[in-house]
This record gives C-alpha cells, sequence and structure tokens, in this order.
C-alpha cells in the first residue's frame, strides 16, 4: 500500500482530542470551553472515519452523521444556556458560576 | 511521496497548528476562526479517506452553521473582550499539561494496541473505494442509514425537536423575567 496508514491519522485525531481536554480544563470563558468540547466531537469524527476505511464500510461516517446531528442540538441547547447564564451573572466565565460549590 | 502523503502532511501541521493556537488565544473571536481553519483541515482528511458525504456536511454544518452559530453569540454577548490572565487556581496549568501528555499517550497506545488486531486495512481501504465507485458513497450512506439505522435516524428527529423547544423556553423565559424587572419604558421598543 502507498497510501497514507490509518495509524497517522489516529495519531492525529489523538492529540487534536487531547488538545480539546487541555482546553476545556485550562480555558475561563464558557464560549471558549464549547469549542474545545466541539474540537473533541471533531477529533473523535476524524477517528471515525479513520476506522470506516479501515473495516471497508461505510457504517463509520454513518456514526459521524449522528454525532454531527448530536453536535449541532447540544451546541444550540448551551449556547442558550450560557446567553441565560450571562443575563444572569454579566459574566460568561466559569469561576462566576458557583452557586452549586461546596 | 505521492500526492496522498503531501496533503496530509499540510492536513496534519494546519489541523494540529490551528487547535494549539486555540489554546494561546486570548480573543473568543480568534479562537473561533482558528477553530474553523482546524474544521476545513479535517473536511480535507475526510476527501483523503473517501468520506465525500461527511466532508461536504462537515465544512456546510461544522464550519458554516455552528461556527456562525458561535460567533453570533460571541458577538451577541459582548465577550470579545480578553479573558483575564490571572489564574485563580495556580496548580491547574500544570497539572493539566501533565495529564493532557498522559491522555495523549494513552490514546496513541491504545490505538496502536487496536491497530495490531486489525488485518488487511489496505485491501479494506480499496473495498471502500470500491463502494465509492459503485453505489457511489452518498448512495451507501443513505442505504445505511434509512435500512439498519433507520431508528436511530428517526430518534435524531426527535433529538432536534426537543433541542428546538428547549431553547425557545430558555429564551422565553428570559424575555418574561426581563419584563417583570425591567421598567416600563424599556419595553416600549418590544413587540407585545
Amino acid at each position: 500500500m502507498n497510501s497514507v496508514g490509518p495509524g497517522y491519522y489516529l495519531i492525529l485525531s489523538a492529540l487534536m482530542f487531547t488538545i480539546g481536554v487541555l482546553g476545556v480544563l485550562v480555558r475561563r470563558n464558557a464560549i471558549v470551553i464549547f469549542m474545545f468540547i466541539e474540537l473533541m466531537l471533531n477529533a473523535v469524527n476524524l477517528a471515525f472515519v479513520t476506522f470506516a476505511r479501515m473495516h471497508g464500510e461505510v457504517v463509520g461516517q454513518v456514526l459521524v452523521f449522528f454525532v454531527l446531528v448530536v453536535a449541532a442540538a447540544e451546541v444550540v441547547v448551551g449556547l442558550a444556556i450560557i446567553l441565560v447564564m450571562f443575563r444572569h451573572r454579566e459574566s460568561a466565565n466559569v469561576d462566576d458560576v458557583n452557586l452549586l460549590k461546596w | 511521496m505521492t500526492w496522498e502523503h503531501v496533503i496530509f502532511g499540510v492536513v496534519f501541521v494546519v489541523a494540529l497548528g490551528s487547535s494549539l493556537a486555540m489554546l494561546f488565544m486570548r480573543n473568543a473571536v480568534h479562537v473561533a476562526l482558528y477553530l474553523v481553519a482546524a474544521q476545513v483541515a479535517l473536511a480535507l482528511a475526510f476527501l483523503l479517506q473517501g468520506a465525500f458525504f461527511i466532508a461536504a456536511v462537515q465544512i456546510i454544518v461544522y464550519a458554516g452553521a455552528i461556527m456562525v452559530l458561535f460567533l453570533f453569540v460571541i458577538m451577541l454577548l459582548g465577550v470579545d473582550k480578553r479573558e483575564a490572565l490571572i489564574e485563580p487556581l495556580p496548580a491547574q496549568r500544570p497539572l493539566a499539561i501533565g495529564l493532557g501528555a498522559l491522555l495523549a499517550a494513552e490514546i496513541i497506545y491504545v490505538a496502536a494496541k487496536g491497530l495490531e488486531l486489525v488485518t488487511g486495512a489496505g485491501a479494506n481501504a480499496e473495498a471502500l473505494d470500491a463502494i465509492n465507485r459503485d453505489p457511489g458513497n452518498v448512495k451507501a450512506l443513505a442505504h445505511l442509514l434509512f435500512s439498519r439505522y433507520l431508528l436511530p435516524f428517526e430518534v435524531t428527529s426527535v433529538l432536534l425537536v426537543v433541542a428546538i423547544v428547549g431553547v425557545m423556553v430558555l429564551a422565553r423565559r428570559m424575555t418574561i423575567h426581563d419584563r417583570i424587572a425591567s421598567q416600563p419604558e424599556e419595553t416600549v421598543g418590544e413587540v407585545a
């Protein structure tokens, strides 16, 4: 085989997923945290497409389709929640949302 | 070295570079733009792997619709100002970097172990190319989606309806709250 092996795509997927986790852990702005969650979903989509090619089926691509739908719903609801939070707190900083903090 | 290697190298550098740049950008709009760059690079990676429909959907839905929604909310909230540089938890960043490195090593190890179990990946890739040629990528996807995955497909439509209703409830409660809390002259411009 002369084409790029699946291992390289999986490495790219793993690194992008890790950067997404790091962003969620390190950043403080709720919208930016949401964007890193999108990055993680994208990395997982890359893994799904790689697996689809690895196994010679399009089932992995169907799963990417479902991930896309769930991501769209999640973004819409999440951004609405951030909007409500901003109206109550005048800030999108996650450290300001500490009512349930012990 | 074929053209595929060259394009994959570009995709790798652009996707990883713009994801890393997302970590260091203080402005939320810049983070969003780098995320668009990463998503377009990923769409190229999908094209390289024969997922033509998914690549198109990635650009239309992710880089188009979802990122416009993000930018819309960023502009609506006016949080395009810089994030505060003061770190309330001093130990968090080094700890996050250490645990992140551990997580990356773990995922790559598991992927490498899993790759050993898969045999004939090259022949399978040829099989996928054959599927893309004969029924076509979109046709093959549609056939699976409307037969074996019909129930999940219908469930996603329920999910979308629930999401729409939920967002409307969230937004509507806020306007009622605003009307109760605000002065009468501030609600003059609103449609009753």
